[in-house]
């Protein structure tokens, strides 16, 4: 690949990293470069520096915490996810979608938080992090502030983060009873991009649903938060009606571009086809269980 | 006494692969690792628009930045008349853009500079004002009454039709049609594919100017037909010019043709003196180079009641994009499309094609489809699945009764070629049990229970490989024979080169098994080198599947003329005369006493050291072989596949393959190509296309949008064999590097219409995406695929 001239650091504290980031115009972060890079080299993106994270210690965590929180640090890598089992533990839908993002060489190289950082509308993760009420914790020179995805993202590849800020960590919140959920992703082949993806999760209490969340992906500018297809299922029992209804809202949210994968309607149909099987496996591994 | 000849590996031997021991330590030689001294770096400026003219180019900026030597342009090209070449096909092409850009990713400018990264800077300093005119992305628009003039540089061309070729009995076909109880119809878009190596093409030239000699690297599957061209094209003495073709990564009949960077990298060098590098990204490879198919069919089988096919009516529309380009023998227009329907006895057939331009890249015969033969077969089997279903027959049983029979070979096809050898129904039977087609219904009715549809697809066909002979087959005039030139060294070890071109295929492997079947010399002491026209014999290179059938053909035939000069030899040390001499591999013999021989080692030392009087010492020769027949491998494919209707999603169950590609050299290495072409037909039938937009925008143009598929989704193939020699090959081999290719995309696509029968589906064209078969599934509707594709 041949990009234009760029400058590289790779500071060793986040500080550091900042500063490069305050006193630079044009600077980017590049943390497991599996996005940065391939706009690069089709000079999309021709940042003048580049400050390279990876040599910063102890981001590579992901850990549920006692207080029932869930946190990913800045360096951990899509699949330190897909192989965890504390995620799988704790996060069903997190742990559904690990091995549909990208393919397996992205996976060992790409971040959780990059991912959610270049607010790509067919990302997988932002839209599972919209879904779960989770934040991004972004630091900055005055020190760090909290910010939920569903506002981090403020369009197609743009966030909210300012110039000198970094986000170091994502953090999705307690679950209000059990939580469950799923992910499904239409793509044609390994590493494709989702023509139109589904995250649904659910906090169940007693059998009925607690906290619910519908994040779509791929079917609009930028991720969707289908939150009035979640409060459909709040209070239910996940009945046939309240799914149906929040299918239904879900499809609705959607604002799909035809192309060549497949016209609106077809993006649509799939977003109710999927809310609605996601929830019937839910309730089928649940039947296992019980 | 007498060798074992898999232990030598001769015949029949899955030996590995000799070329993988340096490919698997990345320690290819692929032009992009050529590096010579004082190189220089060539970038392409490509059009962004697919149609519109030139109203000026600015390349000062360029000029202005550190390291950048030279930026080219149309005018400098048509200084030199270098600014249009001719094609293969007697068209000529824009080397680079004077007039207007007729495609997206049309070169228009060249930029050499001391780095790649300069280069690249420096294209995106050029400054190009265009006006945009409308583009044409497929037939119809080509060919309507208000159509734009696409061609306005060629003089007499007043539409964007190319030419209007035809062949077959029109008479007695339209008769046929008059007689049949049931017409069969369908209609078909084969879309444009593309056959994407993973090297991209690339070229360092290197012209000296203290011995006038042009050497060029490149990236050929047909190196001397390049000196050819480049000989004409630049007026270049021909011994003047060097073309090595080292490691190749892949070729698939993309790197066939003759194409603009190289041309103008030669310049390039020839102006500055100094060589030059040019390597082509991904993007300019899928975008500007030789494609695939693309190729409309109205399609019409004349049927008797009881199932037997009276005739066969083809009318078809190639799109060739902006020029007419395509490698493939001058008689005929679309190459040997012509040879649908020859696996079934049918009495007459007619078949008219019309080749048209419109503003897309220029190409078609490339991808393993031997010369259009893709076309041909998935036509053919998606038109007998269809007329099977009109007559409410089982389409394996309506094979059956068309299928050509074991004795009646030699047999003329519907269109005239001339099939020699196959055991048609026993292949067909082989794939049907091997499925079990008996139970289908059963399985049918258990996955209808799960709300799933399935389906199951047949594909018989065989397809000429092999051109040419020399009668027939000629590009620009130059007949299609091959060559070999063998060198024995005294101890024994020996030097083979062809005018072949391998490129994946295995020819290092191959060749000296063959080698070893003729001459008993162990494969591993044969060395095998191919691709410098300095020290290869003239070949026309590898495409269409014909190193085996052809160049393949000539190292027998090389060897055996080595083995008669060796018997003389061996008759001269064993002092006997030369027909008391009997030959068992690897050694001669004395006839009645077959403890007193020689071996072939001895006799090539013989050959320097004590060689007859009056005979020339050495023990070297060439053979050109000019085959009698194209060769006729059969293959039936038969694919089980499960479709979700509420998605449109597909899976392949099964895929059982049944191959007869007549005595098998290397058995792994057919397996190793059938697989991939069975990979390449699911790519076809599944995911992998090359579309446009109303504004002419290539989709597909990268890695995300043109998708092969990798070993996640490819599906397992159960692989069969039946082995019909081919009477006229030397060794009894037939072609095989194309067979799944061709003939693999129409048993997946049958099976998935087999899945939508009862809908009343007919046809969805390819790929077979999920969207396609929903809709197909919602309105109980045929789904056509023609670009544009739409936005809805
Ligand atoms: C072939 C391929 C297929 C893919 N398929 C998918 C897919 O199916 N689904 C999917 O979701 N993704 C896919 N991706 C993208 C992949 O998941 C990336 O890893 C991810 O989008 C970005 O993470 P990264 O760590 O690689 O970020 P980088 O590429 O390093 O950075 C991406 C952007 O985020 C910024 N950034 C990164 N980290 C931070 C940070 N900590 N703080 C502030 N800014 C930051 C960078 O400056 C840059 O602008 C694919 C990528 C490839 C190459």
């Amino acid at each position: 690949m041949f990009p234009s001239r760029f400058r590289y650091e790779a500071p060793t504290s986040i500080e550091e990293a900042i500063a490069l980031l305050g006193a630079n115009e044009d600077a980017k972060v590049l943390a497991g470069g599996q996005s940065l890079i391939p706009m690069m080299k089709l000079r999309f993106a021709n940042p003048a520096l580049l400050v390279d994270i990876n040599n910063i210690p102890d981001m590579g965590y992901h850990r549920a915490d006692a207080d029932g929180s869930f946190r990913i640090g800045a360096l951990c890598r899509h699949a330190d996810l897909e192989k965890s089992t504390i995620l799988r533990e704790h996060q069903p839908l997190l742990a559904a979608a690990a091995p549909l993002v990208a393919d397996p060489i992205v996976r060992s190289r790409g971040t959780f938080v990059g991912s959610v950082c270049h607010a790509d509308p067919q990302g997988d993760w932002a839209a599972c992090m919209v879904a779960l009420g989770g934040s991004i914790i972004a630091q900055g020179p005055n020190g760090k502030r909290a910010v939920e995805v569903k506002d981090f993202v403020s369009g197609p590849f743009t966030t909210v983060l300012a110039r000198d800020e970094i986000a170091i960590e994502g953090v999705v919140p307690s679950a209000q009873g059990t939580r469950t959920g799923g992910y499904l992703k239409l793509e044609r082949r390994v590493g494709d991009f989702a023509t139109a993806a589904v995250a649904v999760s659910l906090d169940m209490s007693g059998g009925v649903v607690k906290n619910a969340g519908i994040g779509l992906v791929g079917v609009g500018a930028q991720t969707i938060d289908a939150s009035e297809a979640a409060a459909a299922l709040i209070g239910s029992s996940l009945d046939d009606d309240a799914v149906d209804r929040a299918a239904e809202l879900a499809a609705a949210a959607s604002n799909p571009r035809g192309d060549h994968r497949g016209s609106a309607d077809y993006k649509r149909h799939i977003i109710s086809t999927f809310v609605t099987r996601i929830i019937a496996n839910v309730q089928r591994s649940e039947m296992q269980v019980a | 006494m007498a060798l074992d000849e898999v232990k030598i590996g001769g015949l029949g031997a899955s030996r590995r692969r000799v070329e993988d021991n340096r490919f698997i330590r990345g320690k290819g030689n692929y032009v992009d690792d050529v590096v010579l001294p004082g190189m220089l770096h060539m970038e392409i400026l490509r059009s962004p628009l697919a149609h519109a003219r030139i109203k000026s180019i600015d390349t000062s900026a360029a000029y202005a930045i550190p390291g950048v030597r030279m930026v080219m342009t149309g005018e400098m090209m048509a200084a030199r008349n270098l600014a249009w070449m001719p094609t293969l096909s007697y068209d000529t092409q824009a080397v680079l853009a004077t007039d207007k850009v007729r495609f997206q990713g049309q070169e228009v400018c060249a930029v050499i500079a001391d780095d790649p990264y300069i280069a690249r800077d420096g294209v995106e300093a050029i400054v190009v004002d265009y006006e945009p005119l409308p583009p044409i992305v497929n037939p119809t628009q080509a060919m309507a009454d208000d159509a734009v003039l696409i061609r306005d540089d060629k003089v007499n061309q007043n539409d964007n039709v190319i030419f209007d070729w035809e062949v077959g009995d029109r008479e007695s076909t339209d008769r046929a049609f008059a007689e049949a109880d049931t017409i069969s119809e369908i209609d078909l878009h084969y879309p444009r594919s593309h056959p994407s190596p993973i090297e991209a093409c690339g070229s360092i030239a290197d012209y000296d100017r203290s011995t006038s000699k042009l050497t060029v690297y490149m990236t050929s599957q047909a190196p001397h037909i390049v000196r050819a061209a480049v000989s004409m094209v630049a007026e270049i003495p021909e011994h003047m010019i060097r073309i090595i073709a080292p490691d190749l990564g892949g070729g698939f009949g993309n790197k066939v043709p003759v194409y603009p960077g190289y041309v103008i990298s030669i310049l390039a060098s020839i102006l500055l003196e100094k060589p030059v590098k040019w390597i082509e990204d991904k993007t300019g490879n899928l975008i500007s180079t030789g494609f695939g198919r693309d190729v409309y069919l109205k399609g019409k089988l004349a049927l008797r009641k009881d199932g037997k096919i009276l005739g066969v009516r083809m009318d078809t529309v190639s799109d060739h994009g902006a020029f007419f380009s395509d490698a493939q023998p001058s008689k005929f227009k679309i190459g040997l499309i012509h040879s649908a329907f020859a696996c079934y006895d049918i009495p007459t057939a007619y078949l008219t094609n019309r080749g048209v331009y419109t503003n897309k890249a220029p190409g078609g015969v490339a991808y393993r489809c031997s010369f259009r033969v893709t076309e041909a077969m998935f036509f053919q089997e998606r038109m007998v699945q269809a007329a099977a279903d009109d007559l409410g027959m089982d389409q394996a049983e309506f094979r059956r009764v068309n299928l050509v029979k074991d004795d009646d070979f030699p047999k003329r096809t519907p269109f005239g070629f001339l099939t020699d050898s196959g055991q048609y129904e026993k292949c067909l039977q082989i794939g049907l049990d091997a499925i079990d087609y008996d139970t289908f219904k059963e399985q049918k009715a258990e996955a209808a229970k799960r709300g799933r549809l399935l389906g199951i697809g047949i594909s018989t066909m065989t397809e000429p490989l092999g051109a040419g002979n020399s009668r027939e087959y000629d590009i620009l005039g130059i007949k299609m024979f091959d060559s070999a030139e063998l060198r024995v060294h005294m101890t024994g070890k020996a030097i083979l080169r062809t005018g072949a071109k391998t490129q994946g295929q295995g020819h290092e492997t191959t060749w000296a098994q063959i080698v070893a079947h003729e001459l008993g010399i162990p494969a591993e002491d044969i060395v095998v080198e191919e691709g410098d026209t300095d020290t290869a014999p003239f070949g026309m290179g590898t495409y269409a599947s014909r190193s085996t059938p052809v160049a393949g053909a000539a190292v027998s035939m090389v060897s055996r003329k080595i083995r008669a000069k060796a018997r003389k030899i061996a008759a001269h040390l064993l002092e006997v005369s030369d027909e008391d001499i009997e030959w068992e591999l690897g050694r001669f013999y004395v006839r009645g006493a077959q403890d007193r021989g020689v071996t072939i080692q001895e006799c090539a030392m013989a050959a320097y050291s004590n060689v007859p009087d009056g005979m020339e010492p050495g023990l070297e020769n060439n053979a050109y072989y000019d085959p009698p027949n194209l060769t006729w491998p059969f293959a039936c494919y038969i694919s089980t596949v499960e479709v979700d209707p509420l998605t449109g999603v597909w899976d392949v169950i099964r895929m059982v393959a049944v191959d007869d590609c007549g005595v098998r050299i290397n058995p792994m290495i057919v397996e190793g190509q059938i697989m991939g072409g069975l990979t390449e037909a699911y790519a076809m039938a599944n995911m992998q296309f090359i579309t446009f937009d109303e504004d002419g925008n290539c989709i597909g143009s990268n890695y995300m949008d043109y998708l092969l598929p990798t070993a996640w989704e490819t599906p397992g193939f159960e692989l069969h064999e039946v082995v019909t020699p081919c009477p006229h090959h030397p060794i009894g081999a037939k072609g095989i590097g194309e067979c799944a290719t061709v003939g693999g995309p129409a048993a997946f696509v049958n099976a998935v219409m087999d899945a939508l029968k009862d809908i009343g589906v007919r046809n969805i064209d390819m790929p077979l995406l999920p969207d396609r078969v929903y809709e197909a599934i919602q309105t109980g509707q045929d789904v056509s695929g023609h670009p544009p594709v739409k936005n809805r």
